[in-house]
C-alpha cells in the first residue's frame, strides 16, 4: 500500500497537528511533524523546544495538538524528554502505567534549540542512551525571534545578526555539522533527511523508533519568510537544495553510513542559491569567488560523505 | 520508632528518599549535598529503592528531567545547592508554574563569587520570588522529617508545587546528630501514591501543558500559582499534625521558643536556631527575658503567625544569612513587612555568608548594644 | 476566541484538552487567493494532504474531497505540488 496511505490510516481521522495555528503561511515544519508523528504507529508524547513550532500552536486557550504534548524551555526538551522517558520506564517496572503498548518519546526543536542552546542536553540524552527520538526541524536561523544566525547557517547567508552589507558577505561561519556530531555519541540510528523527501523520511522515522535507544533526525525544512521567497515554492526550494548535495539525504545505523538518495542530476549549488533573497548578495558578479568556493567545499564534503558510505 | 542512630543531614535525608522509594530521581553532584545523591544512590544499587537515578548533565537538566518525569506521572526528587540552584533557577519558576509536584533537597550553600562552598543562605534566596514551597530544617531530624512531609505537601491538588527542604550545608549535611527515622511501612504508607490531574503519559487523555500566554492570561495564571502557594499553609499545618501522630514531634511553618514573656525576640533560619536557643537559655538564666521566633517556612512565609507570635515583644532582632546588596536582606524584609504598624522595634543583621560561623558570643553581643548590619566581620562596624 | 476567564477558572499550569480548546479560523489569513479544485482531475495521490501546512485538506477516508476554507491561509503549496493540476489558486 502507498506509504502516503498508511499515514493517512494512522491518523485514524484525528491529525495530530491541526490547523488553527499561527505557523506561517507555507510554513515547512508541520509537513515535518506530521509525517514523523503519522509513520509512528504507537501512541507518543511530544515534548516541544520553545520556538516557532511550539509558540505558534499553543496560544493558550487555543491549541493545535491532538497528542500529548510538553514545554518547558529553550535550551531543555532532550532534559525533559529523558525524564518522560525515564518515568515510563519507571512506572512500567511498577506495573503503574494506564496502557500496556509504550508511547513513543518525540522531541521537536528547530536548530536553536538543537545545534545551539540545546546542544548540552540533547548530547547527555545521547550519551545516556534514552529510547527516544529528537527531531530538530532545521530551518538553518532562529526564525521565530525574527530570521537570527544560529549555529546552523549556512556559510554567506543574510540574517538579521549577520546582515549581507558594504562590508559583510552575511555569515562569516561554517555551520555546524550537527549530523555528525550526533554520530560521535554512538547511537544507534542517526539520519540526515529534508522535509519534501517525506517517503524517505517516514523510513527513516520507522527505523528510528525501532532503534534499542536514542534516534536523532536532522531535517532541513524551509521558512519563507527567514529564506526569502514565495510560500508556495516550498518543493521547488527544498528539492534544489537537496539535488546541488548542500543537503545530502543519509543514515548511520550503529556507525555504518548509509547514502538514502543520490540525484540523478546534481544542480549547481548557485542554482539553490538563486532560490532564496537571504543568499541575494552572493550572486553578484564580484562574489563569484565565494560561490565557487561553497561549490568546492558541497563537492568535497559530498565525496568525503560518499567515501564513508562505502559505496559509489 | 527505630530507635536513634547517628546521621548527618545528608544521611538522613538520603533515608527519607529511601523510605519514599520515589520513581525517578535525576542527580547531578555539588558540594555540600552530594552525600545525599551518593548515599541515596547507594541505596538503588543494594536493591533497597526501586527508582530510577538519572545521571543528567547538569542542574538544569536536572530539573528538567525531574519536570518532564513529574508530569509524565512519575513521583520524582532532586537535589542541588548554589551554583547549581542558580544554574536550574530559570526551571525551577517553570516547575512552579506548571505544578510539578517535584521534592528537592537543598544543601544551602553560598552564591559565587568568590566560589565558596560553605553555608549561607544566598542559594535559596535567590528563587524566593519562583513560586516554589521553602522549608527550613534546624537539624538532621528535622531535614528527615521535613523530607519525608514534602511529597504530601507537594502532590495535594489545592498546592501542586515544587517542595524545596532546605538544610544548612556541611553544618547539618555533614554533621552527625541523633536521628530517629520511621519504620519504612509507616513511612511509606504516610506518604502514600502518586497522582496528579494530567499525566502526560496518560495519552487516552491527551493535554498541553507549558502554553504560551499572551498579556490576555499571563497575569491570571501568576496569580493562579501565588493562590496555590498561599493555601500551601494550610496543608502543611494539617500534614505537621498528622505526622505528629506518627513522630511525637511537632513541625509548623514556626516554632516558637519561649517567647512567653519575652521582650526581646530574635528571628532566625535554619541551625543558627539551635545556637540561639542555646544562648537564649543562658540569658533566661541570668534573667533576660529573651526568645526565638525560628522559621521553618520561609515559603508561603507565615506573616500573620509571626505577627502573631510577637505581638507582645518590644524588640525584634532578624538574623539573615543572605544579603541582598543596596536592600534590605530577604529575612528581615518579611519580617517587617508583617510587624509593620506593630510599634515594635526592628533590628537585622546579616552574618555567616560563605559559611562564617556564628559564635554565641556573637549573638550576646547582638543583644547588648547597637546592633551591626553585618555581625562578625572584620573591619570598620556598619550601622543602620 | 471567547470570554476572558477569572483566575480561579483556570487549569491548574494552563493544562488545556484539545478537545475543549477553541480553534482560530485562519482562514482569514488569506489575501485574495484561494485553493479551486476539480475533482475529476484528481487522482488521490494525496501528496496535497501531506504538504498542507495546515492540515486544511479534507479526504473522505483515503479520498480527497476538498479543501478546508476555515483554515486555509492560501499558501499555494497544494497546487504547485499537485502533479495532475487538480488544484488551482484563484482569485477570492
Amino acid at each position: 500500500m502507498s506509504r502516503l496511505k498508511t499515514l493517512v490510516r494512522n491518523e485514524r481521522g484525528v491529525p495530530p497537528l491541526r490547523g488553527g495555528h499561527s505557523l506561517c503561511q507555507g510554513c515547512g515544519v508541520p509537513l515535518v511533524v506530521r509525517t514523523v508523528l503519522d509513520t509512528i504507529a504507537s501512541p507518543v508524547v511530544v515534548v516541544n523546544a520553545t520556538g516557532c513550532l511550539e509558540v505558534a500552536t499553543t496560544r493558550y486557550p487555543t491549541t493545535a495538538w491532538n497528542v500529548p504534548w510538553l514545554h518547558v524551555a529553550f535550551e531543555n526538551a532532550a532534559a525533559v524528554a529523558s525524564g518522560v522517558e525515564t518515568a515510563q520506564r519507571a512506572l512500567r517496572r511498577r506495573h503503574a502505567l494506564p496502557a500496556d503498548e509504550d508511547v513513543a518519546v518525540v522531541v521537536f526543536a528547530g536548530d536553536g534549540g538543537t545545534y545551539d542552546i540545546g546542544l548540552q542536553a540533547l548530547s547527555g540524552a545521547l550519551e545516556r542512551g534514552h529510547r527516544f527520538l529528537f527531531v530538530c526541524y532545521d530551518n538553518e536561523a532562529y526564525m521565530n525571534t525574527g530570521v537570527q544566525r544560529s549555529g546552523a547557517t549556512p556559510f554567506g547567508a543574510s540574517t538579521t545578526t549577520s546582515p549581507a552589507g558594504s562590508e559583510s558577505w552575511g555569515k562569516a561561519q561554517q555551520r555546524k555539522d550537527m549530523t555528525a556530531i550526533a554520530v560521535a555519541h554512538h547511537v544507534p540510528y542517526v539520519a540526515q533527511a529534508a522535509a519534501t523527501h517525506w517517503h524517505d523520511l517516514s523510513v527513516k522515522v520507522e527505523r528510528a523508533v525501532a532503534a534499542d535507544g536514542p534516534a536523532f533526525l536532522n531535517v532541513l525544512t524551509d521558512c519563507p519568510v527567514g529564506w526569502g521567497h514565495e510560500p508556495r515554492l516550498f518543493k521547488q526550494v527544498l528539492d534544489t537544495a537537496v539535488d546541488c548535495r548542500y543537503w545530502p539525504l543519509y543514515e548511520v545505523v550503529d556507525g555504518d553510513y548509509r547514502l538514502t538518495y543520490t540525484p540523478a542530476q546534481p544542480v549547481p549549488v548557485a542554482d539553490w542559491l538563486a532560490l532564496q533573497s537571504r543568499f541575494a548578495h552572493l550572486l553578484r558578479p564580484e562574489n563569484a569567488a565565494v560561490v565557487a568556493d561553497i561549490q568546492a567545499q558541497v563537492e568535497r564534503e559530498w565525496d568525503e560523505l560518499v567515501g564513508r558510505c562505502g559505496e559509489v | 520508632m527505630t530507635g536513634l542512630q547517628l546521621l548527618t543531614g545528608g544521611e538522613a535525608v538520603a533515608h527519607a528518599m529511601r523510605q519514599i522509594d520515589p520513581d525517578v530521581v535525576p542527580v547531578y553532584p555539588i558540594t555540600p549535598q552530594t552525600p545525599i545523591i551518593q548515599g541515596f544512590a547507594k541505596f538503588v544499587a543494594d536493591g533497597r529503592a526501586g527508582t530510577e537515578i538519572v545521571n543528567v548533565e547538569s542542574e538544569h537538566s536536572a530539573m528538567s528531567a525531574a519536570i518532564g518525569a513529574a508530569l509524565a506521572g512519575a513521583r520524582t526528587m532532586t537535589a542541588t545547592s548554589s551554583q547549581g540552584l542558580a544554574l536550574m533557577a530559570e526551571v525551577v519558576y517553570i516547575a512552579a508554574s506548571m505544578r510539578a509536584p517535584i521534592v528537592m533537597a537543598v544543601g544551602n550553600r553560598a552564591l559565587s563569587g568568590p566560589i565558596n562552598i560553605h553555608c549561607d543562605h544566598s542559594d535559596s534566596m535567590l528563587v524566593r520570588d519562583s513560586g516554589v514551597v521553602q522549608l527550613f530544617a534546624e537539624n538532621a531530624q528535622e531535614a528527615y522529617d521535613l523530607t519525608l512531609l514534602a511529597p504530601r505537601l507537594a502532590e495535594h491538588p489545592d498546592v501542586l508545587l515544587p517542595v524545596l527542604v532546605c538544610q544548612d550545608g556541611f553544618t547539618i549535611t555533614h554533621s552527625a546528630e541523633p536521628v530517629e527515622l520511621l519504620p519504612d511501612d509507616v513511612a511509606r504508607r504516610f506518604v502514600g501514591e502518586y497522582r496528579i490531574p494530567h499525566a502526560a503519559l496518560d495519552v487516552a487523555r491527551p493535554t498541553t501543558q507549558g502554553p504560551f500566554a499572551m498579556p490576555d492570561y499571563y497575569y491570571e495564571f501568576r496569580r493562579q500559582q501565588g493562590a496555590a502557594i498561599e493555601g500551601a499553609a494550610a496543608v502543611l499545618a494539617d500534614l505537621a499534625e498528622e505526622l505528629e501522630a506518627l513522630t511525637g514531634r511537632r513541625l509548623g511553618a514556626l516554632e516558637d521558643y519561649r517567647l512567653d514573656g519575652a521582650e526581646t525576640a530574635l528571628v532566625a533560619l535554619g541551625s543558627t536556631a539551635g545556637t540561639v536557643k542555646d544562648v537564649v537559655d543562658e540569658l533566661r538564666a541570668e534573667g533576660d527575658e529573651v526568645g526565638l521566633l525560628k522559621l521553618i517556612s520561609f515559603r508561603p512565609f507565615p506573616a500573620a503567625a509571626v505577627a502573631a507570635a510577637l505581638e507582645d515583644v518590644e524588640s525584634v532582632v532578624v538574623l539573615d544569612r543572605a544579603d541582598s546588596p543596596g536592600g534590605a536582606p530577604p529575612l528581615r524584609a518579611e519580617v517587617a513587612a508583617a510587624l509593620y504598624g506593630s510599634g515594635c522595634r526592628l533590628d537585622g543583621s546579616v552574618y555567616g555568608l560563605g559559611g562564617r560561623d556564628l559564635h554565641p558570643a556573637d549573638v550576646r553581643a547582638l543583644l547588648a548594644g547597637t546592633v551591626p548590619t553585618h555581625v562578625g566581620l572584620r573591619g570598620p562596624a556598619c550601622h543602620a | 476566541m471567547g470570554e476572558l476567564t477569572s483566575w480561579t477558572d483556570l487549569p491548574a499550569g494552563g493544562a488545556v484538552s484539545p478537545a475543549g480548546a477553541p480553534r482560530t479560523a485562519t482562514g482569514g489569513w488569506r489575501t485574495g487567493e484561494r485553493p479551486e479544485t476539480d475533482l475529476s482531475r484528481c487522482v488521490n495521490c494525496l501528496l496535497c494532504w501531506i504538504y498542507c501546512p495546515d492540515s486544511a485538506i479534507t479526504l473522505d477516508g483515503e479520498t480527497f474531497t476538498g479543501v478546508d476554507l476555515e483554515y486555509c491561509k492560501g499558501c499555494g503549496i497544494c497546487a504547485e505540488v499537485c502533479p495532475e493540476d487538480a488544484i488551482a489558486m484563484v482569485a477570492e
